[in-house]
């Protein structure tokens, strides 16, 4: 069995959901962040945004972060049936990343992933590669996030 | 955004003329922050832990991609979107992690403006779009990037 075996083109999961508190917006957005509208919450009431939310950044690093949680818990039920998880390497990067709603304070954003494409790499043939495409859609079903990225596997 | 908020900044969508460039950094990248930052987002052994990352493909404690992009975002708020008429961004175009950022290294670089627009559907407001480039202290190239930002305009058609 190839390690891309187990990444099935074209089926959607659901990798996680995560709450954004004002606190972490405002904690991730000092550092990287600082516009007015990701760290004051009276400044960001008068912007286009209309209330504080979060970094663009802040919402993929929290995708990022559900995504290893799901590895870990598609892991485990491998070995529970007896398979050998996948070895996970770098990634690329990333492609066609569109903030398309603000993640406000308060928002709980449910984070999904497609696998669209799985194969050996021709310069490299030490290594598969697995690419995605990537949404969140916040409480109300609105879809505030997509992108597409790729990452490594050994094969 | 209002006239005098405007006035306050150094650039405005007029600014943003096609071939300009800003330069970035220099931002130093420290051991404790790339911890810092996977322990949060990106908890994987070679963010995390020396000896791993050297056993890794990366060769040392390396950044998260997603740690390159934050240093990337705060370069360019240092470099010209804090002073600038920024509206935010609707995306990005891609993001190419070419080298392993180690603990240790310091990056710097130049964001170019590609294009300037101004939107039909919200006047007073324009779309800018840039290319940016990091490197490292050796001069390698660590990460290229593209995206559009929006920013308003100085004269919103007022004065010319």
């Amino acid at each position: 069995m190839s390690a891309l075996d187990m990444f099935e083109i074209g089926k959607r999961v659901e990798i996680g959901s995560h709450t954004f508190t004002a606190d972490a917006i405002v904690a991730y957005a000092q550092k990287y962040d600082p516009q007015p509208f990701h760290v004051d919450e009276e400044a960001a009431r008068n912007s286009m945004f209309g209330g504080l939310c979060a970094s663009g950044w802040h919402t993929t690093a929290v995708w990022m972060k559900k995504n290893l949680e799901y590895g870990e818990m598609r892991d485990a039920e491998l070995k529970a049936q007896g398979k050998t998880p996948p070895v996970m390497g770098p990634s690329p990067g990333l492609s066609n990343l569109k903030w398309l709603r603000p993640v406000y304070a308060n928002d709980t954003i449910r984070f999904f992933n497609t696998v669209t494409s799985a194969r050996q790499r021709q310069n490299n043939p030490e290594w598969g590669i697995v690419e995605l495409f990537s949404e969140g859609y916040n409480q109300n079903g609105d879809k505030v996030v997509e992108f597409d990225n790729a990452v490594l596997v050994r094969m | 955004m209002s006239t005098q908020a405007v006035a306050l900044k150094k650039y405005a969508l007029e600014d943003f003329t096609p071939g300009r460039e800003f330069e970035l950094g220099p931002y130093p990248v420290s051991a404790d922050e790339i911890i810092e930052f996977a322990s949060e987002f990106d908890p994987q052994p070679m963010h995390l832990d020396e000896e791993a990352g050297k056993a890794s493909i990366l060769g040392g404690l390396s950044a998260s991609g997603w740690h390159i992009c934050a240093m990337m975002m705060r370069m360019l708020i240092d470099g010209y979107i804090l002073d600038s008429t920024s509206q935010g961004a609707p995306g990005v175009e891609y993001c190419n992690w070419k080298r392993p950022v180690l603990a240790g290294d310091t990056l710097h670089g130049k964001s170019t403006v590609l294009s300037s627009r101004s939107l039909k559907s919200r006047p007073g407001i324009g779309a800018v779009e840039f290319s940016h480039e990091l490197f490292n202290q050796r001069g390698e190239l660590v990460c290229t990037s593209a995206n559009t930002g929006f920013f308003a305009s100085r004269d919103k058609g007022e004065r010319k």
